[in-house]
């Protein structure tokens, strides 16, 4: 029968939940890096026991571990992410020019097809990669070199590169998104990049049609149907049916439409999810009610996933890697919180129970379909 | 032999139990201390000091003798007792970084 390894990264440490296909009974193991904030972790496509996990703190800095028994056991590997040749500036909060500066590994994605190669997307906003299985890195600068680099400037959390997509049709192609400069897009492996961000509107920029400087949170795609990417931006749900090449609103009749994560069905890739949270100002769901998203028409429309959360008195909230899909026949759908809970569906999220309550805050949430 | 104390955090990312004894060769000073440290442990690199720059990380402290060596010269000579062994050399994980 298959399995499902959903891998969290959270403020304080790393856990692994294990369970068998029907997603009843769950094993808990954990804490892995006891102390440190995981802000990522993630498995290979092409051999599901090796993960990479970003480890960090804010005495000891970066740390990456890789596992080569789907978690069980990690060793540490390499963990020098130097720029290429001088980093040069973007903007401050304040406007002022200031250094790019390394802080930390946001996000790690396995390449598709090679267990040794992995992204890293990292903050001050940078993409780096590894060819030896996370012991040496280096950076594609092309991207942090964009002539537009100079202008980007931090969301709240820091000016991270959190969002990196693989195209799996087109094998050169590659997404990554930005906070606050936007999503961008290499048709070369990640040599060259272009913003795409061409029908983002945000208020709270400057020039709200810009090139850059839109604060996109989250980037999804269904691997069957690359073309088609959504985004959580700070305000809006968008679609963009080529390749990022425009984009249109979808938020339709969502009770808010900012929030972090968002996330596509494993079968139909017109059916996507989101966490609407209430505001930049308040990170909690609307009325203290936590509600999950669904549209089924690839967005405009979108139904109320409530059964098994709760409803009442809620107000964590669910940060933009905290989100994830299985590949079962009864596609499973996994989120964490801030508060500590993984909440899981078996069915596509008509029914959910979580499968811990107590974590410290989770950051990240992965998932892994066993053969 | 140098004793070396470091943090529990970095107990457990190098796996060491208790106290490291180093063999330092020449002047024992904080950086031949920290490269000797490096040298046996390289999980420790970058997380002690920058990997490029040595710069010591902002939320690592170095004491020894009752007395805060953070803002020394890392080439200046350690005191007599951490050179004897007689005191350890303390790595500290200060309180603003958790």
């Amino acid at each position: 029968m298959s399995g499902i390894r959903v891998l969290v990264g959270t403020r304080k440490g790393a856990f692994v939940l294990s369970s068998d296909g029907k997603r009843e009974r769950w094993d808990v193991s954990g804490p892995f890096f006891s102390g440190w904030e995981i802000y990522h972790l993630k498995g290979s496509p092409a051999d599901p026991d090796r993960l990479y996990a970003s480890q960090s703190s804010g005495w000891s800095g970066q740390v990456i571990q890789r596992s080569e028994d789907g978690g069980a056991t990690w060793e540490p590997v390499g963990n020098e992410f130097s720029y290429d040749g001088t980093p040069g500036t973007h903007q401050w909060y304040d406007g002022t020019p200031h250094p790019w500066e390394f802080a930390r590994v946001w996000h790690l994605e396995p390449a598709l097809d090679d267990p040794d190669t992995v992204f890293a997307g990292v903050e001050d906003a940078g993409l780096f990669r590894s060819t030896d299985g996370g012991r040496n890195w280096q950076e594609l600068p092309g991207l942090r070199e964009h002539k537009s680099g100079s202008s980007w400037q931090p969301g709240a959390g820091g000016m991270c590169l959190h969002t990196i997509i693989l195209d799996p049709a087109e094998r050169t192609r590659m997404f990554a998104a930005i906070s606050a400069a936007g999503a961008f897009r290499s048709d070369d492996a990640g040599q060259t990049w272009r913003p795409v961000n061409h029908g983002l509107h945000s208020e709270g920029i400057p020039d709200p049609n810009a090139e850059v400087g839109h604060c996109v949170h989250r980037l999804a795609m269904h691997p069957a149907r690359p073309e088609v990417l959504y985004m959580q931006k700070h305000w809006d749900v968008m679609r963009s049916d080529d390749a990022g090449e425009s984009w249109r609103e979808i938020s339709g009749n969502l009770p808010t439409d900012f929030g972090f994560p968002i996330d596509v069905h494993a079968h139909e890739p017109d059916t996507v999810y989101v966490v609407p949270i209430t505001s930049d100002a308040e990170h909690f769901p609307p009325e203290g009610k936590l509600r999950v998203y669904r549209s089924r028409t690839g967005g405009d429309e979108w139904e109320p996933l409530t059964r098994g959360l709760p409803q009442q008195h809620c107000y964590v909230n669910v940060l933009r890697d905290a989100m994830a899909v299985d590949s079962l026949e009864d596609c499973g759908i996994y989120f964490g919180t801030t508060g500590g809970q993984v909440y899981a569906s078996a069915d596509s999220g008509d029914n959910w129970a979580p499968i811990v309550r107590d974590l410290p805050a989770v950051l990240s949430v992965e998932v892994q379909t066993l053969p | 032999m140098i004793r070396v104390v470091l943090p529990a955090h970095l107990r457990t990312l190098a796996r060491i139990d208790g106290e490291v004894e180093l063999s330092v060769p020449g002047q024992v000073t904080q950086r031949s201390v920290l490269d000797a440290l490096e040298a046996r442990y390289p999980v420790l690199r970058g997380t002690i000091r920058d990997h490029r720059t040595a710069q010591r990380r902002a939320f690592m402290r170095f004491f020894a003798c009752e007395q805060d060596l953070s803002h020394e010269q890392p080439d200046a000579p350690l005191p007599e007792r951490v050179v004897t062994g007689a005191e350890p050399y303390l790595i500290v994980a200060a309180m603003a970084g958790g």
